[in-house]
């Protein structure tokens, strides 16, 4: 992983990052020294640290929200784009193929909505294309392209990521209205595709994974290990100090029955696992 | 009308958690904007009473600011946990197990929904509304779940809209952390109908948008179902 191309990558959608991350520029030096020091396996713990210091506490503009959003968008997109177009990935003459290309044209319609909100908002659109992105997240879903069950772990994996990404951007948009009603339009859509995909994995040709439902029970129910981050907090019962279980349902329908948000630097770093160094 | 009077006020002695209610209801005032939350309790005995009142001159009024999109939240929730209660209690005829599980669980979130805002609205609350299922057949899955996408895609839109009316932010990521449980249920119900469209052109726009609508909107298509008159006069618009 090399920190400082995911920093560019970012430095594109955020062009204060390094300001974010230290006021002094020149201080930057500092984390080159710093991270030289480091062992390897602490990196990428000490590079979300450095996100929640960039983000936390900072005020996002309009068009940081949208490039941000326009961000997850295109690294969804050109994997259905890929998806789609892998002959023999998705099971020809199913539903599936329908339903692949349904949600891949939604992400292409998002990204290009997302890119002329921001130029008419006197912003310049973040940039990606395919090979900016490696969907095997080095790795770790070596066959994303080569076995079905694998592609709709991350698909649902993104798509549950893009759900909880808008909602925690929704503050930040309360000054627009009409561009926080459009993110709460991208936002349900998103939720839609989450609950389809979902299903999809439940069928034998999808992986079978019959526990599964169209919402989110407790912390990560996807199977999938590797992708906890995306899940993180979803186990939360409790919402505005009232315990959703004292209201006489179960602990897990609690849990169903709201989805959580995550803050920019948690959906940085997992999409930042997804983005090529 | 059904009155759920004698219901709440049971409800309200068996809460276990009855001293630690208006502390949560003082903070949930403090951020709606109305701090009268020390008489909260005292004045839990006479809501109904006032509700009724408003009900005589010109409807259930749901009040205004954070407050009123809250109670407007609140009003469909009834609705839609009322439906999926009489949904589960006599499911329809050839109903499978899996539908009968997914229902379920759609019902059990309904219900948290509504008595999560029952709670945090405390004194500030509605009345429970009288529905109107005449027009569902209840054994005939085909209008069950016409009946449920309906209801679904209505809630959708009905957050959607509401959204950029609510004032504080933590009560816009509430709203958000319902509204995506709620388009859930809409694909999945709409799936159940007919498998692959959960997010067809019905619902999502050529700009990959899915529906927004204004509450006297929604409220103009939910009137169909709910006897009750609601007032939402004062709303922010």
């Amino acid at each position: 992983m090399n920190i400082i191309n995911i920093l560019d990558e970012i430095e594109k959608v955020d062009g204060e990052i390094y300001e974010r991350l230290n006021p002094r520029r020149a201080a930057m030096k500092s984390f080159y020294n710093f991270g030289s020091k480091m062992a390897v396996a602490a990196v990428p713990l000490a590079l979300g640290s450095m996100f929640k210091k960039a983000y936390g506490q900072t005020t996002s503009t309009v068009i940081d929200v949208l490039n941000f959003a326009l961000t997850l968008e295109y690294l969804e997109y050109y994997f259905y784009q890929q998806g789609s177009a892998t002959v023999g990935l998705i099971p020809a003459g199913t539903p599936a193929v329908a339903a692949i290309n349904t949600i891949r044209d939604h992400e292409l319609a998002h990204v290009n909505l997302l890119k002329t909100a921001i130029t008419s908002s006197g912003g310049t659109p973040v940039s990606f294309t395919a090979a900016n992105f490696d969907y095997t997240a080095k790795n770790t879903f070596p066959t994303v392209f080569s076995n079905y069950p694998t592609f709709l772990a991350v698909a649902q994996a993104f798509e549950d990521t893009g759900v909880r990404a808008y909602k925690g951007q929704a503050p930040a948009l309360m000054g627009s209205p009409s561009v926080l009603q459009t993110a709460l339009q991208i936002h349900s859509v998103e939720a839609r595709h989450a609950s389809h995909i979902r299903q999809m994995r439940k069928a034998p040709a999808g992986g079978g994974v019959t526990a599964l439902k169209p919402w989110i029970t407790g912390a990560n129910d996807s199977g999938v290990p590797q992708v906890d981050a995306v899940y993180k907090g979803e186990d939360n019962v409790v919402q505005a100090g009232v315990n959703i279980p004292s209201l006489g349902v179960s602990t897990a329908a609690a849990t169903e029955s709201f989805d959580e948000f995550l803050v920019k630097a948690d959906v940085l770093a997992i999409a930042s696992l997804f983005i090529k160094s | 009308m059904k009155n759920f009077q004698q219901e709440d006020q049971e409800l309200l002695h068996k809460e276990s958690g009855i001293l630690t209610a208006p502390l949560q209801r003082r903070s949930f005032l403090q951020y709606a904007g109305a701090g009268a939350a020390g008489i909260a309790l005292l004045a839990a005995g006479c809501k109904k009473d006032d509700g009724s009142e408003g009900l005589r001159v010109d409807g259930v009024n749901l009040g205004s600011g954070d407050v009123g999109i809250l109670n407007y939240a609140y009003a469909l929730e009834q609705l839609e946990a009322a439906f999926y209660d009489a949904v589960v209690k006599a499911p329809y005829s050839g109903i499978t197990p899996a539908e009968l599980s997914l229902l379920t669980d759609i019902r059990d979130h309904e219900l948290a929904h509504r008595e999560f805002f029952k709670k945090a609205l405390g004194t500030s609350a509605i009345i429970g509304l009288e529905v109107n299922f005449t027009a569902i057949n209840f054994t005939q899955r085909a209008s069950v779940l016409a009946t449920a996408k309906a209801f679904e895609d209505l809630g959708v839109s009905a957050y959607n809209g509401a959204g950029k009316l609510i004032k504080s932010a933590d009560y816009l990521v509430l709203a958000g952390k319902i509204v995506s449980v709620e388009a859930r249920h809409a694909a999945l119900i709409r799936d159940l109908i007919e498998n692959g469209t959960f997010a067809n052109s019905e619902v999502v726009d050529a700009n990959g948008l899915d529906k927004a609508r204004t509450p006297s909107e929604v409220l103009s298509i939910a009137s169909a179902f709910i006897n009750t008159k609601i007032n939402a006069s004062n709303l922010p618009s």
